[in-house]
């Protein structure tokens, strides 16, 4: 039904690994089982820690808010996957790069995955809804950018504000080698994911949407566009009025399917369809990016610093599109997303969807177990992704991918002091990561200042523009591992951003101690000299024949003193064992 | 389960030095095979004994340097090198020379900075430049061509011509290169025209030298069809080598060689495609490899028109070398979504 | 050979005055020196230079009173960099000063222990313990410099200093040359 010639612009530069994305798509999404026991991190979203609303032993219900979004700043809220006990809220390893801990609520499944009445409200007619009630909801509902940056929505929604946006972008580009789960998300709930879009147009009075898909996705692009054609035709003739199922909320809790199940059939045709367009974009990484795939579709090169809606853009993955979706019509929280499970490391490679909190060794298990290549895992794809120490790790709403697979099969380059065709040789200077930086940036001259530590340079060079895409590292001859620099010096320089703001901060307040000190001292000297003018005083006045009163102050002013002695006395006492020669004083 | 998260980058079957090197090499059939047609096995030893000279050399720097010596000796850049060095060398030219030159090359120019990735200088032509300068006689004895001499030396003769056993009688078997013939017959007064009307050349310069630059041209397009290198370098090479010979041609035809002549002679094409492009020693970014390869070619016709050596690639390029970091410093490209931002962080 | 020469020449006057040009163009407008001197230094007032803080020793080092190797907390670092800054050779770190600790330390009071006597709260050169008389005393770690101030004056030894606890805000990604598996040694062009 769209005739509409989308003009592409060629994005610059880019690298073709291969993708391997067959393995994995060959099987519809899975629900899984309810896991016994779900590890969720307060942690899954940029912005602050969420405030804590359950304590250990609170028996929760499914959807049921766990935490909620911090008083102090931005975040998103965390809700129960299923319902259960909390068992303990500790600190756990959380999938990051430094295998470090954080704060994770652990909760006991009680198996029958109860919504209790902790589902939300339906607003299936949301073409009704003010915006700022689905922004509320989008809030409430904890949705995150699925795409990989796990911003809160609501907060990127609402900044964009109403009508600033005319051309809605839609990321369904899935660059990265391995990871499915878009796709899938589009083959099979395409109409979910047009309604999702039909509400964000809706929110952001938006003009019109391009949905960008790479080209090697063709079943996902039909599927779009069928989608669209049925919800299209549906709101041209004008019929099939919103017939939310208000009624069926209850009864489809329990059932872990309830996602799909609460299907398209209860919402209104889509008079946006006209107006939305998938667009087949070459198959290139990083098109998936948010910035290059804009440039892709528009021509736009959004700058640093500048917020996109300013140029009238805004984008969004195709997951946020579902989740929102979910969370305004089905009334359903974020509390699961597709995950893909793929890998020569894994029997049966394939699509979930996963509870937040569920263990990646639970989804394996899922997935036929491990085959006897599981040598690295990797959460996201092997571009991007991280290596992760252990399988016990959650499930959070940023993993789109779980990669297990064996080191030869990645073509990693792990340094194998005995592997010398991976050896990392210096630095040719050949420019193929030049050629490859999708953001035009000169890697090598980057590497060559972040191993010197001259992060001055290495600033002027513009590492902050990186998108840490790996093209660099994917190409490089001498195999070196460019992106690792940068994530370190990108750290490092942020940890020393941080020593100077905090050692400026301890030269005011050394200052500020000084000063206070000397006032003091000011202040104290001030007294003495006034309690010293007034002695004179008085003992002037004594001369004068008063005597005896003066005495008398005096033997106060000794009397308190020797207090003071007592009380010095007492404090040594209860420094009892110390040997401290020296006065207490 | 617990797994290993010993990883940096993640993928890379791209392919690493040792295949780039190895494709320069191939790119180089061409013009050895035309050398060889036209001056015999002179050529054939120099490669020869220049890859094991090199290899040698290279195998001890890394060994002294405590290197693994190995991985580096299977870059095949030092076999690049000594090729590049060995065909601007003149056949039959005394084996130890060929050492002298590579030592300059492999343990001076290269590893004294610290080895491959680290030489500010292209090895080759420091290489060339020592010896130029040092032996200027023999390093300006070419052979005539074989088509011009209709004299084949064998390969025994060349052998013991090359390790001194025999003595060549020079004077019968060198002959001026073409470049070196242009100069001279300009200055005694000669018209470009009647020097060029000569026998020995062709429609674009010596004939045997401008088969060969033809054959570079070949293997260099070869090179930049197979991304081995940019086309900025080459290009501006020629194109600013071209524009000073065309304005300097169209000014007095008759004192000043024209551009094809200069494009076809000497190293220029061995210089644009094969050393003006060692990315190790040139500029890194786009426009920088504009203004690098262009003063290159500036500074070749400069050097030979009013110059005194045979050849001046060599000095060109070594020239443009050390300016290198400050062009790479000024023509950083503009990043993504950049149009008007300072690129140096100082406004 | 003279046209070589010349070339030569010309070519060093050339790129002589685009340098010069180029110094001119991008100076930085200077900071007093004692400032500059003041920034390079960790701020952490800990007097180990002798000096009551940074700013005394700063001071200091700008009348050329004394070296610019009295620093412990900063380090061999910033030594380079004073050295860097005011053109002078580095020098090894004072040992008579004290010692260099590669990681960042903060003292944490055992509050079981604490009496409440103020006694650090007097010390502490950027006030970041807070107590009353007779009350337990807390530091605040954000604002802890590390400088040990606190210790000696405590009567009953309550105080510690532990590691910075490293969090995934203040988490280094490992530079890849240090990971031991890279055979090539850090070489940095001069
Ligand atoms: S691709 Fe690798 S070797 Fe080539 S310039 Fe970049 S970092 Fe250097
Ligand atoms: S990781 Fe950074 S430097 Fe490397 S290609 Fe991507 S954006 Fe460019």
């Amino acid at each position: 039904m769209n005739t509409l010639i989308q003009k592409l612009w060629k994005m610059r530069g880019g690298v073709h690994p291969a993708f391997h994305k067959d393995d994995s798509t060959r099987q519809p999404i899975q629900h899984t089982a309810i896991p016994p026991q779900l590890i969720i991190p307060l942690q899954q979203h940029v912005g602050h820690l969420p405030d804590l609303k359950v304590a250990i032993g609170d028996t929760v219900e499914k959807g049921q808010m766990l935490a909620s979004v911090s008083a102090v700043g931005i975040g998103a809220a965390i809700h129960a996957p299923t319902s259960g006990v909390i068992t303990s809220i500790e600190e756990r390893t959380i999938p990051h790069p430094s295998g470090l801990a954080g704060s994770c609520i652990v909760l006991d499944s009680d198996g029958k995955d109860d919504w209790g009445n902790q589902r939300l409200a339906p607003l299936a007619d949301y073409r009704e809804c003010a915006a700022d009630e689905l922004l509320q909801r989008i809030e409430q509902a904890g949705v995150v950018g699925l795409g990989g940056a796990v911003f809160p929505s609501e907060v990127k929604l609402a900044s964009a504000g109403e009508g600033n946006v005319e051309t809605l972008i839609i990321n369904g580009a899935e660059c990265e080698p391995y990871i499915s789960c878009d796709d899938m998300l589009m083959r099979e709930r395409a109409e979910e994911v047009i309604v999702g879009i039909d509400i964000l147009m809706h929110l952001l009075k938006a003009k019109r949407c391009l949905i960008g898909v790479e080209d090697n996705k063709p079943e996902a692009i039909a599927a779009l566009n069928s989608a669209l054609e049925t919800l299209g035709a549906a709101g041209n003739a004008g019929h099939g009025q919103i017939e939310a199922d208000q009624g069926s909320n209850t009864q489809l809790s329990g059932d872990s399917s309830d996602s799909a199940s609460l299907a398209i059939q209860t919402v209104s045709p889509i008079a946006s369809a006209p107006r939305i367009e998938v667009v087949a974009v070459p198959t290139m990484y990083p098109s998936g990016d948010a910035k290059q795939l804009t440039r892709i579709l528009t021509g736009i090169e959004i700058p640093k610093g500048v917020r996109s809606p300013s140029l009238g853009l805004l984008c969004h993955n195709v997951g946020t599109a579902y989740s929102i979706y979910e969370a305004v019509v089905a009334g359903k929280p974020l509390i699961s997303r597709i995950t893909t499970v793929t890998g020569n490391g894994i029997q049966s490679p394939q699509n979930f969807e996963a509870l937040i909190g569920t263990p990646f060794s639970f989804l394996v298990e899922q997935a036929g177990g491990y085959t006897d290549k599981a040598e690295r895992l990797i959460m996201g794809g092997p571009m991007m992704g991280i290596a992760l120490p252990s399988d016990g790790l959650p499930v959070v709403k940023a993993c789109n991918c779980i990669l297990i697979s064996s080191r030869d099969e990645l073509r990693l380059n792990d340094h194998d002091p005995a592997d010398d065709e991976r050896l990392v040789m210096p630095c040719i200077r050949c420019g193929k990561c030049m050629q490859a930086c999708p953001v035009k940036l000169l890697p090598q001259q980057m590497y060559w200042h972040a191993r010197a530590r001259d992060f001055e340079k290495v600033a002027e060079h513009n590492l902050s523009d990186c998108i840490e895409c790996g093209a660099c590292s994917y190409v490089c001859p001498s195999h070196i591992p460019l992106v690792d620099y940068f994530r370190f010096a990108k750290t490092e320089m942020k940890a020393q951003q941080q020593a100077a703001i905090k050692s400026s901060q301890s030269r005011e307040r050394h200052e500020f101690h000084e000063f206070r000190k000397a006032r003091e001292k000011a202040e104290r000297e001030e007294k003495r000299r006034k309690q010293k003018e007034a002695l004179q005083k008085k003992k002037a006045a004594a001369a004068d024949g008063k005597a005896g009163e003066g005495d008398s102050k005096q033997d106060a002013i000794k009397a308190a003193m020797e207090r003071a002695k007592a009380k010095k006395a007492a404090l040594k006492a209860a420094a009892k064992n110390k040997q401290d020669n020296s006065d207490a004083v | 389960m617990q797994f290993d998260t010993r990883i940096t980058s993640l993928v890379n079957d791209a392919p690493d030095i040792s295949q780039l090197m190895k494709q320069v090499l191939y790119a180089l059939i061409p013009a050895v095979a035309t050398l060889l047609y036209f001056y015999g096995w002179g050529v054939l030893i120099n490669l020869v004994l220049a890859v094991v000279f090199a290899l040698a050399l290279e195998g001890i720097a890394l060994w002294v340097r405590g290197k693994p010596v190995k991985p580096f000796l299977k870059d095949f850049s030092a076999i690049v090198t000594a090729c590049l060095f060995a065909l601007t060398l003149p056949p039959l030219i005394s084996w130890w020379l060929i050492l002298v030159g590579l030592f300059f090359a492999i343990i001076v120019a290269k590893h004294l900075y610290g080895g491959i990735g680290y030489n500010p200088f292209n090895p080759a032509m420091i290489a060339y430049a020592v010896l130029i300068v040092s032996f200027p006689l023999q390093m300006s004895q070419w052979p005539g061509a074989y088509s011009v001499t209709g004299e084949w030396l064998s390969l025994s003769d060349s052998l013991s011509i090359v390790f001194g056993q025999m003595d060549a009688d020079w004077d019968a078997i060198t002959r001026a290169t073409p470049l070196d013939e242009v100069r001279t017959g300009l200055i005694t007064g000669q018209s470009y025209q009647d020097i060029v009307a000569g026998d020995h050349f062709g429609w674009l310069s010596g004939v045997a030298w401008q088969w060969t630059s033809l054959a570079y041209l070949l293997g260099g397009l070869y090179l930049i069809k197979a991304r081995v290198i940019s086309w900025q370098i080459p290009v501006s090479v020629l194109a600013g080598l071209a524009g000073v010979a065309a304005l300097m041609w169209l000014v007095d035809s008759s004192i000043y060689a024209s551009p094809l002549f200069h494009l076809f002679s000497g190293a220029t094409m061995l210089g644009a495609f094969f050393i003006a492009t060692d990315p190790v020693s040139a500029s890194t970014t786009p426009f920088g490899q504009l203004v690098y390869g262009a003063s290159i070619g500036f500074f070749i016709y400069v050097i030979r028109t009013w110059g005194v050596y045979p050849d001046s690639v060599a000095f060109a390029v070594l020239i443009m070398n050390m300016a290198v970091p400050m062009i790479d410093y000024y023509t950083q490209p503009k990043v993504f979504g950049d149009s008007g931002r300072a690129v140096h962080g100082k406004r | 050979m003279l046209m070589a020469i010349l070339v030569m020449v010309g070519l060093a006057a050339f790129f002589g005055a685009l340098l010069g040009y180029a110094a001119i163009k991008f100076k930085v407008e200077g900071d007093p020196i004692t400032d500059q001197i003041d920034q390079l230094l960790p701020q952490t007032q800990c007097g180990q230079c002798s000096y009551p803080g940074c700013r005394p020793y700063a001071e200091a080092i700008a009348k050329g009173e004394i070296g610019i190797n009295h620093c412990p907390p900063g380090g061999d670092s910033t030594i380079q960099a004073l050295a860097d800054l005011l053109d002078v050779e580095p020098l090894p770190l004072d040992e008579e000063a004290g010692e260099h600790s590669d990681v960042p330390l903060v003292a944490i009071i055992r509050e079981e222990t604490c009496i409440g006597c103020t006694l650090c709260i007097q010390a502490c050169p950027v006030d970041a313990i807070v107590g009353a008389a007779k009350l337990m005393h807390t530091v605040i770690a954000d604002e802890c410099t590390g400088c040990e101030l606190c210790l000696p004056p405590c009567p009953v030894d309550c105080i510690d200093m532990i590691p910075v606890p490293q969090s995934t805000d203040n988490w280094v990604w490992p530079e890849p040359a240090t990971l031991g598996k890279i055979p090539i040694k850090i070489e940095v062009k001069a």
